[in-house]
């Protein structure tokens, strides 16, 4: 299959120096950590509408997600790495998000799986309770899979993508953090919200 | 079943609450409506069920639909009340028909109107905080993007 290929293409080997004969390998911290990001990518348990029902079958024997090391859906965004915003944001979930997103550990990446999380998608005219695109609540995406909703090769491909990302020579960049649009919800987003200064103060 | 017999008998009970006589529905004025919705609701015509309660913004005017449904008769019966669009106000039918409370706790949230006595007045879907109801016709926000083609359309 593709995604195998392209799967064992990523493989930990390039960070390796094998000794001839010997029991010995060779790396750098550095890479060893990257490696080891880059191929236990835990997804969080969240999914927003139809998006997610293709997400549990990515999940499931068929396509398997777990041979990319990334079957382990967290159900507490503290042990997760990345948010997989899977379905149609609405301005009352946004909210949620925003705070998951901040409770997620660095280093953290938001894969936006379907149209509706990259950019509104069919709601994007004539709605009044939809936010156009994950960007909007000031969350900075990684991957951007698009598809109405994305088959679940689309989504694997995006985990290989962003591992790709994370494993990139260069090391990786986080994507640019645009602000929060403060017209969304009429500023319900953005007011000022006791339980948010509590975590900063924590942090 | 026809409309006309059951308009027969409402106009019997109660003269000059009838507005007007449409093909489907029956519009009545605001003030009889508890007075009707209890004779509807009793032994003669047994309609048990509230089946759908649905706000119209005609642009003068904003409607209330109210969609009843009578088991023993099987019938529909398709109940409206005409409202100023500036302060809409009607009584709640929660007494008579416990499912009238989420209802119109919908229509309230969408269009704005103030259903008195209600027992739990709150917006049901949309947040708290709005200040205003998206489905009037003259509804704008910096994030909204009416589709061109729509923007012609007539209610």
């Amino acid at each position: 299959m593709a995604i195998n290929d392209k799967a064992a293409a990523l493989s930990g080997e390039k960070f390796m120096e094998k000794f001839p004969g010997g029991e010995v390998i060779m790396t750098k911290t550095e890479d060893l950590f990257k490696w080891a990001r880059g191929s236990s990518i835990w997804p969080l348990t969240f999914g927003l509408s139809c998006c997610a029902i293709e997400m549990m079958a990515t999940g499931a024997s068929r396509f398997d997600i777990d041979r990319l090391g990334s079957g382990v859906f967290r159900a507490s965004p503290r042990q997760c790495d990345v948010m997989i915003v899977a379905g149609t944001i609405c301005v009352k979930m946004g909210d949620c998000m925003k705070k998951l997103y901040a409770q997620m550990p660095e280093p953290k990446y938001v894969i936006a799986m379907g149209n509706c999380a990259v950019g509104g998608g069919i709601f994007y005219h004539d709605t009044y309770s939809v936010v156009q695109g994950t960007e909007r609540l000031g969350i900075p995406v990684d991957v951007h899979v698009i598809g109405c909703p994305p088959r679940p090769e689309n989504l694997l491909n995006s985990i290989l993508l962003l591992k790709q990302k994370i494993e990139s020579p260069e090391g990786y960049k986080h994507p640019p953090l645009n602000p929060a649009n403060p017209n969304i919800g009429g500023g319900l987003l953005n007011k000022e919200n006791p339980s948010d200064k509590k975590e900063e103060k924590a942090s | 079943m026809d409309l006309a017999p059951l308009t027969q008998i409402v106009r019997g009970k109660f003269p000059d609450s009838i507005v007007e006589e449409q093909s489907t529905a029956l519009v009545i004025k605001k003030e009889f409506l508890l007075k009707i919705a209890e004779f509807l609701k009793g032994e003669e015509l047994l309609f048990e069920n509230m089946h759908c309660i649905s706000g119209v913004d005609r642009k003068d005017k904003i409607e209330v639909v109210y969609h009843l449904y009578s088991f023993k008769n099987r019938f529909m019966l398709t109940l409206k009340v005409f409202l100023p669009r500036e302060n809409p106000e009607v009584e709640t039918l929660t007494k008579f028909w416990r499912s009238a409370d989420w209802l119109e706790r919908e229509v309230f949230d969408l269009f704005g109107v103030k259903f008195l006595n209600h027992p739990d007045p709150r917006r049901i879907l949309n947040p708290d905080e709005w200040t205003y109801y998206p489905l009037r016709k003259d509804f704008t926000h910096p994030e909204f993007f009416p589709k061109a083609e729509t923007q012609g359309l007539k209610g």
